[in-house]
């Protein structure tokens, strides 16, 4: 047992340990959300003004696949994936993931993926080409038959098909860890139905990511062997048609939606109570209406396909299941207001950012509900209108959740507590910001101007609404500055975070900030869904001891999780590069990585 | 987990111990094995024998389906173990198997769901 | 994998259910939608190729029986290895485990051997749709059917240096799961593929 933790690179790059690997998912996360804002921003320039030069086409083709790939995979995903490695075991009362090396796995092949993607805005001149100029450009849904190697000769798709596959596997990876995690590692007497919302919507989303992320890997494995080994899946001339990649894509694409939403979902689900001191209105309702949605999730596929003409049957189906499916994401909208409706409020800057949240979702809900009406949707389809509905739901929903869950654990994390004057100032910047930018975004689409086109004249009418919306994106990037000043200040003034600076309900805070190695001194008992509130039924639970009565065994750390995560980005350097041999390379590296892992001592 | 397991000795079974000792015995196996290997015969002799012709696809996809339940139930034991592993490996499953009924609806249904509401 | 740390932490779980087994068990979930994407796509480009050969004109439905036999047998020959180690009994332990790895490898080989013959006879993952889905889809189980032979061939050099022990009998069992599940992969594909033309 020790009590200090141990330091230096090392320590960081062997680390099993649920709580650094949840950090290292932040950092990781945090700058590759800067990556992704800034290529926001350029966009955002170069449509200030009609007939814009700021880029040429080509690069806003990059600029706009790399913005939204990197959000989706390298920024939100993480972020939520941080909170799942961090708080996830701390509130089912587990002193680690079931599978701590297979978790440093997920890390590692998460980093290298993303570093991956995001070489090839720097690595033109290997490929006779000049920088910025072979990363992805074929939109965050790569459709098919553009993607294909008639249409795309040059490395960039390569890049995106590779990075997303190696991707994958870090999703998948963590999948298994949280689901077995959740089942199996809960604290005594922590029934299903006494985890904490947010864990029960990580459980969930779990579900889907092992679910829908093979489907995106047989659909990328088809376009690698189009783009490298002459085969027809998306080519008409043989026979095969691109409709395919579009249905394989969307079959993984929607249920990732759920997966982006539903951890911030979580987190709400978690504030809310904690700041209205009351418990979560309708628990068992909340939990089952994500449970639905992540069943859902999968019948409503084609809704993105409206404009392909599946005809009025196919049309009228998933027109339906995509309304329906309103039905649960409203239940749980009325469970938060209820929550907040009465409740003691304090106004924390977590809370703003979940009720931001809850207002924002509700636009974004609203105009996603108006996509599901196929008239509707080919009036709004590949326009700005649909560029507002995804970001009122992924920037005013899930960053508005994130941002909430960071603000809220931040102490727990780091044990300093973030200012809230900074942070009231970082919300309301960025909420004000968030409907500048992306509100205008409606009325721009329907006037006509579509998505993805590199600029618009000025006979269109929306250049006064597009200057609009890129003064909200440059307000955005302010209140993103003063989160940063924020974190940097808390380093060393921050105010010191006690076990429980909130007064949550939930065992995490029953431990120090942050928590010792080993987590819980003495794994608690849990006889409660509140297990440290005072309710009418029962009282506080008593915290652990600050020191543990016996030595407790933490495991140490491990090389070999890094080294098998490396194989993987050198197998994809070998299709990228046209040179077979590498590919045994990665390979081998991947199985040495493998075997010492399995066979190194290792007690859990 | 061993490291603190001890303390968990009171943890709950919630999920139903159904047993790692209720596996069948080799005697179950072998005759699990003799069937298997009989409906494969069958399978073949139906794809051969043209009398069976105009209901090879169901007798096939029965058959088929019959060896695979077989070897889910017994050699991988859902029919003892606990009923969650069955909920792991069915509710994908089924998912998988709606997708490919969906997906051949939208492929080959296509027409006739055109044709059906008029000109489409 | 296989130490003996690992042995039985089954009863200390909040389901009572071994970790790595429900891990697999989720595992085994993902890859039947890895399958069904695979399957989906050959069937819905059943018929759409525009150039022969046609899976009529190639496939060797004797040669592919044997091939299925043989796999039936390889997961007759895995609960049999689990049998014995969970009894205790190495020596049948270790004869069953090879056994099983031998079958596999033997499935590879024909894989190859068809693989080849196909190649000589005009079709090519690139010749048409049939092509293209057939080699990928079959191509992925026999990956599948690899990774299986790897890693029943280390549980047997395991086995051989003394270091598996029915102490270790869950980690056969969850070997077995996987090469049992790669084994109904096949008993829908040869179906899907091969009988129903």
């Amino acid at each position: 047992m020790s009590d200090a933790p141990p330091t230096g690179l090392k320590s960081w790059l062997t680390t099993t340990d649920h709580k650094r690997i949840g950090l290292l998912y932040f950092w990781t996360a945090l700058g590759f959300f800067l990556v992704g804002g800034l290529e926001a921003l350029v966009i955002r320039l170069q449509l200030a003004q009609p007939n814009g030069h700021m880029v040429s086409a080509e690069t806003y083709n990059q600029l706009f696949t790399m913005h939204g790939t990197t959000m989706v995979f390298l920024a939100l995903m993480p972020l939520a994936a941080s909170f799942f490695n961090y708080i996830v075991p701390l509130q089912i009362g587990a002193r680690d993931v079931a599978f701590p090396r297979l978790n440093a796995f997920s890390y590692w092949v998460f980093l290298l993926g993303g570093l991956f993607l995001n070489a090839s805005w720097l690595v033109g001149p290997l490929f006779h080409a000049g920088m910025l100029n072979v990363a992805p450009d074929g939109g965050w849904f790569g459709y098919a038959n553009l993607t294909e190697r008639q249409f795309s000769p040059g490395p960039n798709i390569d890049f995106w098909v590779l990075g997303l596959q190696i991707l994958g596997i870090s999703s998948l990876a963590a999948g298994f860890n949280f689901i077995v995690t959740i089942l199996n590692l809960r604290a005594p007497g922590m029934k299903m139905m006494r985890l904490p919302a947010f864990t029960w919507m990580t459980l969930v989303t779990q579900f889907i990511i092992i679910t829908a992320f093979p489907v995106i890997t047989v659909a990328l494995v088809f376009l690698l062997f189009d783009r490298f080994f002459g085969t027809h899946f998306y080519l008409p001339q043989a026979g095969g048609t691109p409709l395919l990649w579009q249905h394989l894509f969307w079959l993984f694409g929607h249920p990732e939606v759920y997966i982006l939403i539903l951890p911030a979902m979580g987190i709400v689900s978690d504030v809310l109570p904690t700041f209205a001191r009351k418990p979560l209105f309708g628990y068992t309702v909340v939990v089952y209406s994500g449970i639905l949605i992540g069943f859902m999730g999968w019948g409503v596929w084609s809704h993105h396909m409206f404009a392909v003409g599946l005809g009025p049957i196919a049309d009228s189906v998933f027109a339906a299941t995509t309304m329906l499916i309103a039905v649960p994401t409203g239940v749980k909208i009325f469970n938060w207001v209820a929550t907040l409706w009465g409740g003691d409020i304090h106004g924390t800057t977590a809370l703003h950012f979940a009720v931001g949240f809850i207002a924002m979702f509700i636009i974004g809900g609203l105009s996603g509900v108006s996509h599901a009406s196929p008239p509707a949707d080919l009036q709004q389809t590949d326009t700005y209108y649909v560029v507002a509905h995804i970001h009122y739901v992924l920037f005013g929903g899930t960053v508005a959740g994130l941002f909430a869950g960071v603000y809220y654990w931040w102490p727990k994390m780091t044990g300093r507590l973030l200012s809230e004057t900074l942070g009231k100032w970082h919300f309301w910047l960025q909420f004000v910001g968030m409907n500048l930018a992306f509100f205008p975004m409606h009325f721009i689409g329907l006037l006509g101007m579509p998505r993805r086109i590199y600029t618009y004249s000025p006979d269109l009418g929306v250049s006064d609404l597009n200057l609009v919306s890129t003064v909200g994106a440059f307000l955005i990037a302010v209140s993103i500055l003063v989160f940063l000043y924020n974190l940097w200040r808390t380093r060393r003034h921050g105010q010191r975070a006690s076990n429980d600076p909130w007064g949550g309900a939930t065992l995490e805070w029953s431990i120090p900030s942050p928590p010792p190695v080993y987590n819980f001194s003495v794994i608690p008992t849990v006889t409660n869904r509140l297990p440290r509130w005072r309710t009418e039924l029962h009282g506080p639970m008593q915290d652990p001891p600050a020191m543990p009565p016996a030595p407790i065994h933490v495991p140490g750390g491990s090389w070999w999780p890094m080294v098998a995560a490396l194989g993987l980005p050198v197998m994809a350097l070998a299709p990228l590069t046209h040179t077979p041999w590498v590919a045994f390379v990665g390979v081998a590296l991947l199985l040495f990585g493998i075997y010492r892992w399995a066979f190194e001592p290792f007690e859990v | 987990m061993s490291a603190y397991e001890g303390e968990r000795g009171t943890a709950m079974h919630e999920g139903g111990e159904a047993g790692q000792h209720a596996h069948p015995t080799a005697d179950v196996y072998l005759r699990v094995a003799a069937v298997l290997v009989i409906l494969t015969v069958l399978e073949v002799g139906v794809f051969y024998v043209p009398v069976f012709h105009p209901v090879l696809v169901p007798a096939l996809l029965v058959l088929s389906a019959v060896k695979f339940t077989l070897v889910v139930m017994f050699y991988m034991h859902l029919k003892a173990d606990s009923r969650f592993f069955t909920f792991l490996f069915g509710a994908p499953l089924l998912l998988a198997v709606g997708v490919m009924v969906a997906l051949l609806f939208l492929f080959f249904g296509a027409l006739t769901l055109r044709g059906a509401a008029g000109a489409g | 994998m296989t130490h003996a740390a690992h042995a039985a932490t089954a009863h200390h779980t909040s389901m009572g259910l071994d970790s790595r087994k429900l891990g697999l068990w989720a595992f085994i979930g993902s890859e039947c939608l890895l399958f069904g994407s695979l399957i989906s796509t050959y069937l819905v480009y059943k018929g759409r190729s525009v150039v022969g050969p046609y899976p009529h004109d190639i496939l060797n439905i004797p040669f592919t029986s044997v091939s299925t036999f043989d796999l039936l047998m390889s997961s007759l020959m895995m609960v049999l290895a689990l049998a014995a180690v969970q009894r205790g009994d190495m020596k049948w332990g270790k004869i069953w485990l090879f056994s099983t790895a031998l079958l596999g490898l033997i499935f590879l080989g024909g894989q190859v051997i068809e693989f080849t013959e196909f190649v000589h006879k005009g079709l090519t993952i690139s010749t048409n749709l049939f092509g293209c889905t057939f080699f990928v889809l079959t191509g992925t189980h026999g990956a599948h059917v690899a990774v299986g032979v790897l890693w029943l061939l280390t549980l047997w050099v395991r086995a051989l240096q003394g270091k598996l022990g029915s102490a270790n009998a869950m980690t056969v069992e969850i070997t077995g799961l996987y090469w049992h599940f790669v084994d109904v992969v096949w008993i829908v594909i040869f179906t899907v593929v091969y009988l129903i033309q």
